[in-house]
């Protein structure tokens, strides 16, 4: 439900940056999410398509990059791939991971005209 | 003004070809940056006068109006708290929460599902922050939306209620990992319910492996004490602080 404020702010700095760059239209738009940022990326499309009418991303295309997740165990300090918060080390079976990767929800890059 | 694109004012020699052409551009921009700056300006605000800020945070019905209610009354000789209230419509919290004598302020969401640092910022206007020891802020009940929120409070307390299952912790983990405190609430019905209340503290740590936990009933009193000291210790922390920086 979040989504709907993650991509009106999205907008928002994408407009920002293409007023500065002088652009009458963006034309694509890239972005990173996360595995554990807790943002459905479908979500985010189907906000996008709704929020970007009227704006100068109006008919822009949204890429969407999926950051795996990468934690780093307090306990025996191996890193290893996560799909989730309840994710224990591969290695070792401890819950106390630290997130080094994964919770990213950035706009990246912008096509201007 | 240009009317082909809004820039003004127009230049001798202003050139389209070149500024329109279709380019790239790097951002790199996180979408909560915009949150994030205005959650540290008020931390900062926070700060200066030494404040304790709590964002609670839970499913709708978990009791955390109740919890501040009898917080509110208890500790009312001892303590001087402000209130905000989220809700996505109604005052009916803010005037609960006004008939203790606490400074309360209801903030309205309209369609949004969580608060943000802009609304907080704005929130705390009309309190006297210097007299204030701990500002308490109830965000709008909702397990999701609010764990990406900072408002620029030093711990989120997320309560749980002992009538929502145990599981909780494991179906919204975002919201258990961001907490630093988790109260379990309404543990006077335990013996009506088949509430697992050790699994659900294995879930929470399973989450968070460092998230303390008080368990509690704001109806029958039971562990409020230990949360009130929990409140106490937290208001010692920043008034070591207030005093390490006078001297």
């Amino acid at each position: 439900m979040h989504e709907l404020s993650l991509t009106l702010n999205m907008i928002e700095i994408a407009e920002e940056h293409a007023r500065r760059e002088n652009a009458v239209a963006i034309t694509s738009v890239t972005m990173e999410i996360g595995a554990l940022s807790g943002v459905v990326p479908e979500a985010m499309e189907f906000a996008f398509e709704a929020c970007s009418k009227g704006t100068l991303a109006d008919g822009a295309t949204l890429e969407i990059r999926r950051i795996s997740a990468l934690g780093h165990c307090q306990l025996c300090g191996e890193e290893c791939e996560m799909e989730s918060l309840l994710d224990s080390c591969s290695a070792c079976g401890n819950f106390a991971l630290d997130i080094l990767k994964g919770q990213e929800m950035a706009l990246v890059e912008l096509e201007i005209d | 003004m240009c009317t082909d694109c809004g820039c003004a004012p127009p230049q001798p020699g202003h050139d389209h070809t070149d500024d329109h052409a279709s380019r790239k551009i790097l951002v790199e921009e996180n979408l909560l940056a915009k949150n994030q700056r205005l959650a540290m300006s008020n931390r900062v605000r926070f700060a200066a006068h030494q404040l304790l800020v709590l964002n609670l945070v839970s499913s709708p019905g978990s009791g955390k109006t109740s919890i501040l209610e009898r917080t509110l009354t208890d500790l009312k000789d001892s303590l001087q708290f402000s209130v905000l209230e989220g809700d996505q419509q109604t005052a009916n919290d803010a005037d609960r929460i006004a008939a203790t004598g606490a400074p309360v302020k209801q903030i309205n969401t309209g369609a949004g599902c969580h608060l943000d640092a802009h609304m907080v910022g704005h929130g705390v206007e009309d309190f006297d922050l210097k007299t204030t020891d701990i500002l308490m802020i109830e965000n709008v009940g909702n397990l999701v939306c609010p764990a990406s929120f900072d408002l620029g409070e030093d711990h989120k307390v997320a309560v749980l209620s002992v009538t929502e299952g145990e599981d909780k912790p494991l179906k919204y983990p975002q919201m258990f990992q961001a907490a630093d405190l988790m109260l379990i609430n309404k543990i006077d019905l335990l013996p009506y319910l088949r509430f697992d209340l050790e699994q659900c503290k294995t879930f929470a740590r399973q989450v968070n492996p460092q998230i303390k936990i008080i368990e509690l009933s704001c109806h029958s009193g039971e562990g409020m004490q230990e949360w009130y000291y929990w409140l106490d210790h937290g208001v010692n922390q920043k008034r070591g602080t207030r005093n390490a920086e006078r001297e």
